[in-house]
């Protein structure tokens, strides 16, 4: 069973993680924790300092933290971006694909069930910051998209 | 019509192998109801009150013959022998074992059909206007677009937990016959001055409790921008949406709470953003896509007259046939309103036998009416009475279209597990009065629609009358609405007064009809005589 799944080769960060509103006064955290109804564009400024993002699913319905995680990567943050809460096996990929790169969920997944979700998918329709070639860009001969 | 190349093929595919391991997991006891709920519900699968119901994707309502075929065979296969076609240009199976869904969603990737993402909080099937592409009035077909907009969408990393559903309709001409503005988005599909074709946004509207007309956000989209500025429409609604309160999660209120020209400046700020991203699909592949809709190979000098003194073709000619842009051509309509029938209903034979129709008469190819109905959009005028002749002997041919006998209906209390109150009965009722005392053909265009709960299924907000089931003490009582349109007059229908019966909304019907043949002047529908003389002459006749 997997508590911690994690597609990064750094040294994870378990420095404890300080809310969105306290970060601004402690910029010397290295782990900062975004709940649903925070701005992800108010740690944008200070990116730089942080190794470790956390984004908090309360229930998994609540698809806030999927802009989030887009919006950093979309900014150029290259720090761990983790989902914790109330995630499972089967929002993993569309995870992945918004930049999550660690997942801590409350219940832990099965390692079967993990690698079949993660490696089902061959191609997709959008381009995010994923890496992957969206198929209309395969379409047209420009794997480089 | 489109058609899948490898990589749409292969990701249908994929997908059914998806669910048919979360249905695995899930009746092995692995998965929850509660975590399997989401995952049913994102390939259309509903709990409803009687057994699982599925509802089937039809892209902007457009099907081959083939696949309407295939929609007939899973009817006998899966189903009870029929099918209901929806308010959505889609079709629902009522009758479904949940052992049986992965199966169904195979035998639809046979025919490059599939249920993903018709349901659920995240983008709907796009929906379009029913003549695309056969339509006099139309600067382009929209249908491109509607096929870029659902690939798009489909399988949508950010948006598949959106604050709660959401559905777009694409239209190309001023006379809007998808509802459009009564969408989360809708797009108009418009020339600007140097002669581009490009995109209107309306943003915000919707029917359920509380119903919404789309303002217009943005008056001209260009082309190559279509996808990064429904990406940021569909971002600031997904961080910004309510999650508090479900009757209040729609984009419709948070547009209206945020005001119209604050969201504006939101979109244009994450639109600016996004543009950065590179996320738009070049032009070239809209140029790929266009020519799967080009013109059928329209015959010309062809007969442009309809040779019949046959009066029960004559009326159905009247009734059932729409202008089309080419000469010698009609769009035929079929009639899923026959008198005393559930509206939209259609059983496996007759599915079949209209997909060999449209195969034989229309290029191989039908569309899904959303007032439940079905378009073959290109009929020689020359072969329509042997098409009449065919439809009429398999209970095909009701000379109804846009009559009080066309009735919208939602599926109601005798399926639905969200509804107060049944709807069919009463469709059934109105159209037997009104067959039965003649005045279906005086009473003109006269748009009816009912819904069994205010989640407005059934369109009754947009209803020149509309009827809205509630359940008032354990009983179902109908609320009778007057005023509303769907179309490019967009307008939400008004509540008259109290409640009825069953037996006495139907009266109460038949009595808002009498008020409009009474006062109507020259020329004026059902729903310009209400404009004109306003509610307290109805109320009288009603309540008086």
């Amino acid at each position: 069973m997997v508590e911690l799944l994690r597609f990064r080769d750094d040294e994870p960060s378990e420095s404890p993680a300080v809310t969105v509103d306290s970060f601004g006064d402690q910029s010397n955290a290295g782990a900062v924790r975004i709940e649903p109804g925070d701005d992800a564009r108010e740690l944008l400024p200070h990116l730089a300092h942080v190794r470790r993002v956390e984004i908090n699913f309360p229930v998994f319905g609540d698809g806030r933290g999927y802009s989030a995680a887009r919006i950093l990567r979309e900014a150029g943050f290259e720090g761990e971006i983790r989902a914790v809460g109330d995630v499972a096996v089967d929002q993993l990929a569309y995870m992945r694909r918004c930049g999550f790169d660690a997942f801590q969920p409350d219940k832990a997944m099965n390692d079967a069930d993990v690698e079949v979700a993660l490696s089902r998918w061959d191609d997709v329709y959008q381009k995010t910051t994923d890496g992957l070639t969206p198929i209309w860009a395969l379409r047209h001969g420009n794997a480089d998209v | 019509m489109y058609q899948y190349d490898k990589y749409d093929q292969q990701m249908v595919d994929t997908r059914v192998e998806e669910f048919r391991d979360q249905t695995r997991r899930r009746l092995s006891g692995e998965l929850s109801e509660e975590k399997f709920r989401p995952l049913r519900l994102m390939n259309g699968l509903y709990l409803q009150l009687h057994a699982y119901m599925l509802r089937v994707a039809v892209p902007y309502g457009t099907l081959s013959g083939a696949q309407m075929k295939a929609l007939g065979d899973i009817a006998d296969k899966y189903d009870r022998g029929y099918g209901h076609f929806t308010t959505r240009q889609n079709i629902q199976y009522n009758w479904i074992k949940l052992e049986d869904a992965p199966e169904i969603l195979a035998d639809l990737a046979k025919v490059e059909m599939h249920a993903i993402q018709t349901s659920g909080n995240c983008i709907r099937n796009i929906s379009s206007d029913h003549f695309a592409g056969a339509a006099a009035d139309e600067i382009i077909d929209p249908r491109p677009y509607a096929e870029l907009l659902r690939q798009w969408s489909s399988f949508h990393p950010e948006f598949s937990y959106l604050p709660r559903k959401f559905k777009i309709a694409v239209i190309a001409s001023d006379t809007d016959r998808a509802a459009m503005r009564l969408h989360d988005i809708g797009i108009q599909m418009v020339r600007n001055d140097a002669g581009e074709i490009g995109c209107a946004f309306y943003v915000g509207g919707g029917m359920g409790r509380t119903p919404m007309v789309a303002p217009l956000i943005n008056a001209f989209v260009p082309l190559d921008e279509l996808i990064t500025y429904s990406e940021a429409c569909l971002r600031v609604y997904n961080r910004h949406g309510r999650r508090d309160n479900k009757y209040k999660a729609r984009i419709k209120i948070l547009v209206h709470e945020m005001g119209k020209d604050e969201y504006t400046r939101q979109v244009e700020e994450e639109f600016t953003h996004l543009k950065a991203q590179g996320i738009e699909p070049p032009l070239a592949e809209l140029a790929r896509i266009e020519p799967y809709f080009a013109d059928p190979a329209f015959k010309t000098g062809i007969v442009d007259e309809i040779a019949s003194d046959a009066p029960d073709f004559a009326l159905w000619v009247g009734r059932n046939t729409v202008l089309h842009k080419a000469p010698g051509y009609v769009s035929a309509v079929i009639s899923l309103k026959p008198v005393g029938g559930i509206p939209g209903d259609a059983s496996a034979d007759q599915i079949r036998l209209m997909g060999d129709l449209a195969t034989e008469y229309s290029f191989d190819e039908c569309r899904v009416m959303h007032t439940q109905n079905i378009v073959l959009p290109h009929v020689e005028k020359g072969r329509l009475k042997e098409l009449y002749d065919t439809l009429a002997a398999n209970g095909l041919a009701a000379p109804n279209l846009d009559t009080i006998e066309d009735i919208i209906a939602c599926p109601g209390l005798d399926y639905c597990s969200l509804a107060n109150a049944r709807s069919i009965p009463v469709a059934q009722k109105i159209s037997e009065r009104f067959a039965g005392n003649g005045k279906t053909a005086a009473l003109g265009e006269l748009k009816l629609k009912i819904s069994g709960c205010i989640n407005a299924c059934g369109h009754h907000h947009a209803g020149h009358i509309g009827i809205l089931g509630v359940d008032k003490k354990g009983v179902e009582n109908y609320q009778l609405l007057l005023g509303g349109s769907e179309a490019q007059d967009t307008s939400l229908g008004k509540i008259t007064g109290p409640g009825f019966d069953e037996d006495g909304i139907v009266d109460a019907v038949e009595k808002a009809t009498d008020v409009y043949l009474e006062k109507r002047e020259d020329g004026e529908r059902f729903l310009d005589t209400y404009r004109r003389i306003g509610m307290d002459p109805f109320k009288e006749a009603i309540y008086g």
